[in-house]
């Protein structure tokens, strides 16, 4: 039996009444409910026209290599070297683009898009398929695949189905055929999101969520046709299919996006799928010893209230002594727990760190005050739907971030593309504060670098700009460690005022020893301009908190982009130089602050600073102090996608 | 508390609380009210029904709009550039923004919704805007897709 509280008979859920107040009964599917399944699906909205990317990024998977466990008693206590991080809260605009994020310029031209210009836009070595999300990345013999949420007939969002890729090296990637369309009852409406688990044998399960054609969603299990074609080209769908549908209590349109599965100390496998009860957002766990039938634990890994629907819940295990990454059901002493979601509501990614009691089947945070969905995130610019996996041949876990559009549909139509994918980023501990993650774009992108060019000790006094000269500065990694006037930190007053990159007026607002940093994709007159700086601020008792952001207020004379302005406070110790690294794509750019500590990524589309007129700034906006900066540039070559 | 008499006689209590209160949470509580209320499928839907009612008012009133540029391009030839502009940001909503709302409600993720509305919101205004120097002559209709996508957007944000 597919799920063991709900024998026969068959019979369906009602749909009407108020979403919020529903206790819903629980789903049991139609039976012959009519589908033949050889049948192709017969919904085809629109005749293909220009295929137009999307991307979305439902990212799940984690490769899994079954190991055998130490399960030991969690003695820890939580590190309690916390810095005073604020979360960051996008103030009321969505991830859309906002009417209230126009800066209409005067008497400025009307009809921006050249063609010339949206070319440009595209990006050269970010992975970039038609349309996509993503859904399982996982290492297998050698190679990495992405398998990725794709709407073959349209710009925006539907009509999902498995988009598939490889690549040997998380950068150069090659297209595959479609791995699965929705062409059974139990997911007509839409192949969403899986993730891949990896048995001890080697062999790899697949749960996916499925929209029926009833608009349930239900996991369904799949698994390769062939296991020995390292390309996992086709798929074969479990005839017993679905294995799980919506238990009591929870809604049936919210659940989905099942995470790999982890080995328990009973020899089960564990895995964690997110969902909501009215406003409060959890995460449910199943055990299985097949992958066919599943028990549901009672309660919750954890919840959090007024979060709302958990997305993409990712669940793993990171080292406090190593490192390198964990497989997914490592635990012990010297093991952290990440527990990330995406949020439905706001469109970011958080995560928080904590620990995983597997005898309880329960997480718990290590600071409940940025609990998961209101304290860290993984980026805080554009990026969503990520997943992790661990990749066993480098002994790494990586993560992988879905970057939409955040320019309007009608240019996403023009220029017969939407989203991307972030650079792979590899995930640890922040073995220095205990009480973060660090992010970093995967090694293999440096393979990347062409020439370089090192700017050694390039002062900047208070209110100046300073222009680098890299030639092209469009395809960029850019390294810089900033020194600052020492005199002017000890001697500048502190104030009780607050900062934040998102309510204060950017990169134009000054302030005694901020902001500072880069100015990309910048014309030369600096009419558009892309700011990624740091700002430090000074309270009354001398304590520094340093922040991190992007300011795209003038990052483009378009009216139709996105114009907000990102980041959040950056944990800098004693004696640490504050550090960023850049990486310039032509529409995306990706910052890290403090070697990973907190990322912003930024989609930019300037009219004017695009091609050989967009140049690389360093400035300096601080009233009191100078900086020196020291900078390594690369130009970074083309990954196109095969 | 506004009673309001549905074309089948007696209003449903349960039924005008819900309207009222999902338009409350809108920037447009007369418009809403006004375009929920002049579909009979309102009564007796839950939220993402009047969601559902309130896209197809968008997309109604983008039809409109659409045909009206179609029109005006014959008419006033120094409106052309405008205009052309305006006829792509009105074949995004109907071809883009609004079919992926749809499908979103009805599949039950709902902030693909969200960003179909927000976008529309955007393709309206941005097509007036391009009018800058002379006098629009879609401002009526451009306002009103305006303001029932900015509807639609708070409807569907409750189900976030």
């Amino acid at each position: 039996m597919h799920n063991m509280a709900f024998p026969n008979p068959f019979r369906t859920t009602s749909n009407s009444g108020d979403q919020s107040n529903e206790n819903p009964s629980p789903y049991v599917p139609l039976l012959n409910s009519g589908r033949d399944p050889s049948r192709a699906p017969s919904k085809r909205r629109r005749p293909s026209r220009v295929v137009i990317l999307l991307l979305a990024g439902m990212l799940a998977v984690a490769l899994l290599v079954a190991v055998a466990l130490n399960y030991k008693g969690n003695g820890e206590s939580a590190a309690n070297r916390l810095e005073k991080i604020v979360p960051a809260v996008a103030r009321g605009v969505t991830e859309g683009v906002s009417a209230k994020s126009f800066v209409p310029l005067l008497g400025a031209l009307k009809y921006y898009w050249t063609n010339k210009m949206l070319a440009w836009q595209r990006s050269a070595y970010h992975f970039q398929p038609k349309k996509n999300w993503m859904n399982g990345p996982v290492f297998y013999k050698g190679w990495y695949h992405f398998f990725y949420q794709y709407n073959p007939y349209g710009a925006v969002w539907g009509n999902i189905v498995w988009g598939h890729a490889v690549s040997m090296d998380l950068i150069h990637w090659r297209h595959l055929p479609i791995a699965m369309v929705p062409d059974q009852w139990y997911d007509i409406n839409g192949v969403w999101t899986g993730s891949a688990t990896i048995l001890p044998d080697g062999q790899l399960v697949m749960l996916y969520t499925g929209s029926t054609n009833e608009l349930v969603q239900v996991q369904n299990l799949a698994y390769p046709a062939d296991p020995s074609d390292p390309l996992l080209t086709n798929w074969i769908k479990y005839s017993g299919n679905p294995v799980l549908v919506p238990p009591p209590g929870i809604h049936y349109k919210d659940f989905r996006d099942p995470t790999t599965a982890w080995l328990t100390p009973e020899g089960k496998w564990r895995f964690t799928i997110g969902s909501k009860v009215n406003k409060t957002g959890i995460s449910l766990v199943y055990d299985t010893e097949d992958f066919k039938s599943y028990q549901l634990l009672d309660g919750v890994l954890h919840g959090v209230p007024r979060t709302g629907m958990w997305e993409c819940v990712d669940f793993y295990p990171v080292s406090k002594v190593q490192e390198n990454g964990l497989d997914t059901s490592d635990n012990g002493p010297g093991v952290k727990h990440v527990l990330k979601t995406s949020l439905d509501d706001d469109r970011n990614d958080y995560y928080a760190l904590g620990t995983y009691d597997s005898s309880t089947a329960k997480w718990t945070p290590d600071n409940p005050i940025i609990d998961v969905g209101i304290g860290l995130r993984y980026d805080y610019g554009i990026f969503y739907a990520s997943k992790t996996f661990y990749d066993q041949d480098k002994k790494r876990r990586v993560l992988w971030g879905w970057i939409k559009e955040t320019d309007s549909e009608n240019t996403d139509i023009q220029k017969g593309w939407s989203s991307l994918q972030a650079i792979p980023r590899t995930i640890r501990l922040d073995k220095e504060t205990g009480s973060n993650l660090v992010l970093w774009p995967v090694e293999e992108v440096d393979k990347l670098r062409l020439k370089k060019k090192v700017f050694d000790k390039v002062e900047a006094k208070a209110g100046s700009v300073v222009p680098l000269d890299v030639g092209s500065a469009t395809q960029l990694d850019i390294v810089v460690e900033f020194d600052l006037d020492k005199k002017a930190l000890e001697s500048i007053n502190g104030t009780n005022t607050t900062y934040s990159c998102n309510a204060n007026g950017g990169a134009a607002e000054r302030g005694a020893l901020g902001p500072f940093g880069l100015l990309v994709l910048t014309d030369n007159d600096q009419v558009e301009q892309t700011p990624i700086y740091f700002y430090i601020s000074k309270d009354i008792q001398g304590n520094f908190s340093t922040f991190f952001c992007a300011d795209h207020s003038r990052s483009s004379k378009a009216p139709d982009v996105d114009k907000a302005i990102y980041g959040s406070t950056v944990p800098v110790l004693k004696g640490e130089k504050l550090s960023m690294r850049v990486l310039v794509d032509h529409s995306i750019v990706e910052s890290f602050g403090q070697g990973g500590r907190t990322c912003i990524t930024s989609r930019i589309y300037p009219t004017t600073a695009v091609g050989d007129d967009a140049r690389l700034f360093l400035f300096n906006n601080a009233t009191d102090a100078g900086i020196t900066a020291s900078l390594q540039i690369w130009q970074m070559s083309s990954a196109y996608v095969q | 508390m506004m009673l309001m008499f549905n074309l089948y006689g007696i209003p449903q209590e349960k039924d005008q609380n819900l309207i009222e209160t999902t338009c409350r949470n809108t920037p447009n509580y007369q418009l809403c009210i006004s375009t929920l209320s002049a579909n009979p499928g309102s009564i007796n839907t839950d939220v993402t029904g009047l969601g559902l009612i309130m896209v197809d008012a968008v997309k109604t009133k983008a039809k409109e709009t659409s045909n009206a540029i179609k029109k005006l391009k014959g008419s006033q030839p120094e409106l052309r550039n405008a205009l052309s502009d305006c006829a792509g940001r009105y074949n995004a909503i109907l071809e883009a923004d609004v079919p992926e709302a749809v499908e979103a409600l009805i599949k039950g993720d709902p902030k693909f919704a969200e960003d179909g509305m927000a976008d529309s919101s955007l393709e309206a205004v941005v097509c007036e805007e391009s009018f800058k120097q002379v006098t629009s002559p879609l401002t009526v209709l451009n306002n009103a897709v305006r303001d029932l996508s900015d509807v639609a957007r708070a409807i569907i944000r409750i189900l976030l």
